[in-house]
């Protein structure tokens, strides 16, 4: 078996979820090369061939890969597939966007954000939200996978794979890119933070959401938000932790002025400890949480930044 | 212009799901049923555009039961001018959702194909990019933002840290998040209206298309329950319980 890792990587930077995803492709065993498709990506595909387990490392370095655009992307990879048992890549937003276009390409089912590997054709996923958890069997000759990156550890960087180039060039008349927006922020990235601190619609404005600025600077935490936050317009929908935003599993995850729906739990409940604070006692997220605290956040969040 | 619209029939959004006791799927008997949230946002975004005078016509098109022609009357009653079913009662999964819209688009040969960006059962996100690879389009996935300027379309994307904008030729497929728009709900009248309007039922064999699927579920099995329910009484006690029980902080 023949594994090939697609990187995931922004700026030049290799991005920390291609380790995990390598992690689950051990998971799954055999041979691993892992592909840094991209412009000027020479310092992505040394930084890839430094990962743990991995043989080789290709690079198709090229202006049509430039912003890794689906449609000349995911060609790429479906030319390259057939030397490869699994392809697989992060179940992020690029990962969503190219895999199941090359798992269409190639006439094959897709899996999406797989948490387990019972062996080599059979992986667990959450459906429902989180709320079940699928065991799913595939008989493709090639599967086509994105891994949620929380669900396994990220393999150290103490290899040296050799670096390949592909020459392998495509056209792309589909698609061209315009324009990137990306929020500049000193905080972490979201979904791979040590510490999240979350606010929900109980934080009333988008103003108060400068309350959990302090705690997250002590903590050295990224700040998230509920969908009930996002949809009543207090924060832009990119700082959504749940079903329909990001997964994260940090070490401490603090949500402020959430109920927590279902749909919220199953974007944090994997965190190693969970921090309530609510002013309804009722509220369901105190059933998921390891310390709630029942009072009003508008008094909690100051004493607990002046405590931290 | 001609706009498809797709939508499916899943579990409404707000019922809490039981696993099924012999592990074999979830329990859809008696469970409300509602159209997905992401296809109400891609719907809407098909009628915004004929009333913008972009879409000279909206079609929608679902695939499942008979039952799912309740939400292809909702599609109507929110301004979808006409629908088609193609109705089966087998497991689709998402490349032969993609497949089966495939052939709607070579009949119908939309400028535009709009589909939620995933569905709350499946939780695949997957059918609007292998629509797209199928019929040799361009994508813009995950959509907060559409903009149809002569022979092309700018969508906005939302993407892990940011927005990106992409210009895609026509026709293409879009895929909605949860920003492009806020669903309206559909007037009484509407309603009313929507039943007269055709339903053109087909078959997947009319369509050439075999509904199988490489993947098998071999069992549905519930999350492991998390043990939480302990208060802290003040800011002081939960200081002191994460630095020196949980020691999760310094």
């Amino acid at each position: 078996m023949s594994i090939l890792v697609i990187a995931e990587h922004h700026n030049g930077q290799l991005a920390e979820s291609t380790a995990h995803v390598v992690a689950a492709a051990q998971a799954i065993g055999g041979d691993i090369e892992i592909l840094v498709a991209g412009e000027s990506v020479a310092g992505v595909a040394e930084s890839a061939a430094k990962l743990t387990g991995v043989s080789k490392v290709r690079v198709a370095d090229d202006g049509v890969y430039a912003h890794q655009l689906a449609e000349p992307t995911a060609e790429l990879i479906a030319g390259l597939a057939d030397d490869y048992s699994h392809v697989l890549a992060a179940a992020s937003t690029q990962g969503k966007n190219v895999m199941p276009r090359v798992a269409a390409l190639k006439d094959v089912a897709a899996l999406s954000e797989v948490i387990g590997v019972e062996s080599p054709d059979t992986f667990l996923r959450p459906i429902y939200a989180g709320n079940a958890i699928a065991t799913v069997q595939s008989s493709d000759a090639l599967k086509v996978i994105t891994v949620r990156t929380t669900a396994f550890d990220a393999v150290d960087a103490t290899g040296s794979a050799e670096v390949e180039s592909v020459n392998a060039t495509v056209e792309n008349t589909l698609s061209q890119f315009v324009s990137e927006e990306l929020a500049s922020s000193d905080r972490p990235e979201l979904g791979s933070a040590r510490v999240v601190v979350s606010g929900g619609r109980g934080m009333g404005n988008g103003e108060n959401f400068k309350l959990l600025d302090g705690i997250a600077d002590k903590l050295g935490a990224a700040i998230g938000a509920s969908r009930a936050a996002v949809d009543a317009g207090f924060v832009p929908n990119d700082m959504q932790v749940g079903q329909t935003g990001k997964i994260v599993a940090p070490e401490l995850y603090i949500a402020v002025g959430i109920s927590g729906a279902i749909q919220h739990l199953a974007g944090m409940k994997d965190a190693k400890v969970i921090v309530a604070i609510n002013k309804d006692e009722e509220a369901p997220i105190f059933q998921v949480a390891d310390y709630g605290l029942v009072g009003d956040l508008f008094e909690v969040l100051p004493e607990l930044e002046s405590k931290l | 212009m001609k706009v498809l619209v797709a939508v499916k029939r899943v579990i409404d959004y707000n019922v809490k799901i039981r696993v099924k006791p012999d592990h074999s799927d979830v329990d859809l008997t008696n469970v409300k049923m509602a159209m997905n949230p992401f296809c109400e946002i891609a719907v809407e975004e098909a009628v915004r555009l004929k009333e913008k005078g972009v879409a000279s016509e909206v079609v929608a098109v679902t695939i499942g039961p008979k039952a799912a022609q309740e939400q292809l009357r909702t599609a109507l009653a929110l301004g979808a001018d006409r629908a088609i079913h193609v109705e089966t009662d087998d497991k689709v999964e998402s490349l032969t959702a993609a497949k089966l819209l495939k052939r709607v688009v070579d009949d119908e040969q939309p400028g535009l194909t709009i589909l939620g960006k995933q569905s709350i059962d499946t939780d695949n996100n997957q059918t609007g990019q292998m629509l797209a690879a199928l019929a040799g389009m361009g994508q813009g996935t995950f959509a907060s933002e559409v903009q149809v300027e002569g022979d092309e379309v700018q969508v906005t994307r939302e993407i892990d840290g940011g927005l990106q904008t992409v210009a895609l030729k026509l026709p293409a497929v879009i895929t909605t998040d949860l920003r492009l728009n806020e669903p309206r709900y559909a007037k009484l009248p509407d309603i009313m209206k929507a039943k007269k309007k055709p339903i053109d039922v087909k078959s997947p064999d009319d369509m050439g298309v075999a509904v199988a699927s490489s993947l098998s579920v071999l069992k549905v099995e519930s999350p492991a329950e998390r043990q939480g329910g302990t208060k802290v009484a003040s800011v002081d006690e939960l200081v002191d319980k994460l630095k020196n029980e949980a020691k999760v902080i310094a």
